[in-house]
């Protein structure tokens, strides 16, 4: 089906031709989440077709459809019109569908025309590689795609960002790929070497190439794209020709559903400042960071992924060190060297990554619940198991976990489940603030409710929370305030009364109003 | 999903089936050293004797002492391969000192403080520096025993005191010796330490994740440096007995008592991946090298086929929970 050319009948670009690659219907699923339903897209030669979404929207795990690492519980792939399936990374190399990361990823110690060729390396008569063919050959791609700066004899490792990306572009000429994708390219580059790669896609699209073009940055979209698709909780919720949609259009698009659905109401009953954080550094992550945190609030923290958020939690966290700035607890300066001093302190912070440093698999539930709070379920360091399963079980099950018993490895348990042991463990050493990190990245929607009912029961108690999501309904449901960061600084602070969705949206992306 | 009823009461633990007590690898252990017991007592006549049966724990109460605290090292996700040159080491001090003229108390600080001191150097470059423990090891490996070998030469130290001869050759009553009792009281401090103090919890949570322990508070690098030095002092502590019971110091004095350690460490059940094992499983399969040992030993089995039996023993073991998790399905 050619959905395309019935939209945009007025293009001037010969959409007659028929699209390289078309995915329909496709719907993907893991346990408890469903990641894509009934998407489709249509990639076109000579064309960059923009696709847009909030964080969780689905776009990575189209494009690990479309690269082959997933496959897909539903739909059809067709390539020229014949249906093909991606059963590995391989075959979708095969079809000439090659993908360019945001941290590209290419072989380091190589030289930049073994990354070029690596796998279809020029042969001499005798089998071995013909360097000398190998070095010419990759010269002539760099050329042609105006990189003739970069040294083919290089170490890949040398080079920078944008040139690792230059490289990644030429080994997808060389092997002629027909379909290039390219996520969050531009994330980690300068705004010369953006350019640069603005003139590139200009190459690939005269080459011909079906291009889709991954970011969350409005102005980049608007100066490369043609078309744009938008996803929003895993469907397709739009499509069209970029210079017929305005973007509050799309932002609209991105955001738009009820927010209110799901979310605990509750009273805010906001008291004194228990944490102030002002002009906060550190040499990389981040600069002059500064807010306050009230009794009883929930103060939201959104952003696009990279803008610093979970690297300033961590700091106030004793995890890493800072630069400069203060912070000050109850009216105390604190100066965390490690999470064992801010958790005595009474900060705690239960980070994104929940396989790697939240839950410790291989231990039983009450174990896991306990770490934190052995000073407390132990008596001069020996342990009391007694103490350990009731602290356990009252957190556990205030967060209406579902286990078998308290002895059972919680790696046996789902996702939810696994946070909801995370919450409850940090939840256990009666802290004073609690910082949630993606509290509810990626998990099922009871799950999600438990969460969010709890953080509302926490915060009438007179607990402060701090919540970092990428989720915009979660933050506008449940946040007081909402801190809005950008490249490493505070880019506003809102009441959350008459806030709305493209407010932040644009705040942290950038965009004038 | 239907509506469930407010919160559900979660049991703390569920009766176990009794296969999993009967499978368990500890049980395993009982059983095979049962069986070497009866094999080594219908090969050889003389091994029911009481007093070849208090010979044969001299065989593993050494090494036993070390591998009580390599488990805790490896449990946490180290290793110390340094532990049988800290022997070397401390020993040739305690070698030196009497040719000063020092008393036994003073020998066994020496041997003590030695081996501590050892640990601690193994302790602060791995979690100072952030070195992999086994690098780091096998370089102190060769460090400590070349100075032993720098200053000995192919000399040997003798003329240690006859007081000192209790803690390697001495009985605390009949046939129970010294060196069998510290072992016992060994085993209880550290099976104590690992499975009912936070201490021990704290071990085990760093090995299955030193992320998450750290994020919950736990203070990765002190424990990691506590282990190491404890280690080095359990190798001090086994320095005195060896060179105690040999009642002489040469540069290569407990040689490739590492890997037995690690053997014996091993075939108790802790996971060579950290994170899983217990000190009841190191007692026994300290009881079976000691079987297996004495008993090729009435066998007129020379050393070296006993070195090949180990290397075998280590293979095995190691391998065994893997293909055994394989077989069952998993990955």
């Amino acid at each position: 089906m050619d959905t395309t050319a019935q939209l945009d009948p007025a293009n001037e670009q010969p959409l007659a031709s028929t699209p390289r690659l078309t995915l329909s219907g496709i719907s993907k699923s893991f346990p408890g989440v469903r990641a894509l339903h009934d998407v489709s897209l249509s990639l076109c030669p000579g064309q960059v077709t923009a696709l847009i979404g909030e964080n969780g929207a689905g776009k990575s795990t189209l494009v690990k459809i479309m690269t082959g690492i997933y496959q897909p519980d539903a739909g059809t792939i067709s390539i020229d019109g014949q249906a093909v399936t991606l059963p590995s990374a391989h075959a979708a190399f095969g079809h000439g569908i090659t993908a360019i990361h945001q941290e590209t990823v290419l072989f380091d110690d190589l030289s930049v025309a073994e990354n070029i060729f690596l796998g279809h390396a020029p042969r001499t008569r005798f089998k071995t590689i013909d360097w000398r063919i190998m070095r010419k050959n990759a010269k002539e791609v760099l050329d042609t795609m105006g990189a003739g700066h970069i040294d083919a004899d290089a170490r890949l490792k040398d080079l920078g960002i944008a040139n690792k990306h230059l490289v990644a572009v030429a080994r997808a000429m060389s092997i002629d790929a027909r379909i290039v994708i390219m996520d969050e390219p531009t994330a980690a580059l300068s705004m010369k070497e953006i350019e640069e790669l603005f003139l590139l896609i200009e190459f690939l699209k005269s080459e011909g190439k079906a291009i889709l073009f991954i970011s969350h940055k409005f102005d980049e979209i608007y100066r490369i794209a043609d078309r744009y698709t938008v996803f929003r909780d895993g469907e397709m919720v739009g499509e069209g020709l970029i210079r017929d949609a305005g973007q509050s259009q799309i932002v609209r698009m991105m955001v738009g559903r009820s927010v209110d659905h799901i979310f605990p109401r509750r009273k805010a009953t906001i008291g004194a400042p228990v944490l102030t954080v002002s002009g906060l550094s550190h040499p990389t992550e981040f600069d002059d960071i500064g807010f306050e945190l009230h009794r009883g609030e929930i103060l939201g923290f959104y952003g696009l992924v990279g803008a610093g958020r979970s690297e300033v939690m961590q700091a106030i966290s004793g995890i890493t060190r800072t630069s400069k700035g203060t912070i000050t607890l109850e009216g105390k300066p604190i100066a965390p060297k490690s999470a064992a001093d801010s958790i005595e302190a009474g900060i705690v912070y239960v980070p994104e990554e929940r396989g790697k440093q939240g839950v410790v698999i291989g231990l039983p539930i009450f174990q896991n619940v306990s770490l934190p709070s052995l000073k407390r379920t132990s008596k001069s360091g020996i342990l009391r198991l007694a103490e350990e399963f009731a602290l356990a079980r009252a957190f556990t099950e205030r967060l209406d976990l579902r286990a078998s018993s308290l002895s059972q490895d919680v790696g046996t348990l789902s996702g939810g489940n696994q946070q909801k042991i995370v919450i409850a463990k940090w939840l256990a050493t009666a802290p004073k603030v609690i910082i949630l990190d993606e509290p509810t990245k990626g998990i099922d929607i009871g799950s999600k409710a438990a969460v969010h009912g709890f953080m509302a029961e926490l915060v009438a108690q007179g607990l402060s929370v701090i919540m970092v999501s990428s989720e915009l309904p979660e933050i506008l449901g449940m946040s007081d305030r909402v801190v809005v960061m950008r490249e490493g600084r505070v880019a506003s602070v809102y009441d959350n009364k008459e806030l709305d969705a493209e407010t932040l949206v644009r705040t942290a992306a950038g965009i004038a109003a | 999903m239907t509506d469930t009823p407010a919160p559900r009461h979660i049991p703390d633990r569920l009766d176990k089936p009794l296969s999993s007590a009967i499978f368990s690898w500890e049980a395993l252990l009982v059983v095979v050293a049962v069986a070497i017991f009866a094999v080594n007592s219908f090969a050889s006549p003389y091994f029911l004797d009481p007093w070849s049966l208090s010979d044969l724990t001299f065989n593993f109460t050494e090494k036993a002492l070390i591998a009580f605290a390599m488990a805790l090292l490896i449990i946490s996700g180290e290793i110390d391969l340094s532990v049988a040159a800290i022997i070397a080491l401390a020993s040739t001090m305690m070698g030196m000192a009497v040719q000063a003229g020092a008393g036994t108390p003073v020998l066994v600080l020496i041997g003590i403080v030695v081996g501590l001191g050892c640990g601690a150097f193994n302790g602060l470059l791995v979690t100072r520096l952030g070195l992999p423990s086994i690098v780091v090891t096998i370089g102190t490996m060769s460090l400590f025993r070349g100075i032993a070998f720098i200053i000995l030469g192919d000399q040997a130290y003798k003329g240690y005191p006859a007081s000192f001869a209790f803690f390697g050759q001495g009985y605390v009553w009949w046939v129970v010796s010294f060196e069998l009792v510290l072992f016992l009281v060994a085993a209880i401090i550290y099976g104590f330490v690992l499975h009912r103090t936070s201490f021990g919890r704290r071990v085990f949570a760093i090995g299955n994740n030193p992320v998450a322990a750290q994020f919950s508070g736990v203070r990765v690098g002190r424990i990691k440096f506590i282990l190491f030095c404890l280690t080095g002092l359990m190798s001090g502590i086994a320095s005195v007995l060896i060179t105690s019971r040999l009642g002489s110091t040469r540069p290569s004095i407990a040689q490739g008592y590492e890997l037995e350690a690690i053997t014996m460490v091993v075939l108790g059940g802790v996971s060579i991946l950290g994170g899983a094992g217990s000190i009841l499983g190191v007692v026994l399969a300290a009881f079976i090298m000691g079987l297996v040992t004495f008993g090729l030993g009435l066998l007129n089995v020379p050393g070296i086929v006993m070195s090949i039996f180990i290397g075998l023993l280590l293979i095995i073991v190691i391998a065994m929970p893997i293909l055994w998790r394989r077989l069952r399905g998993g990955r």
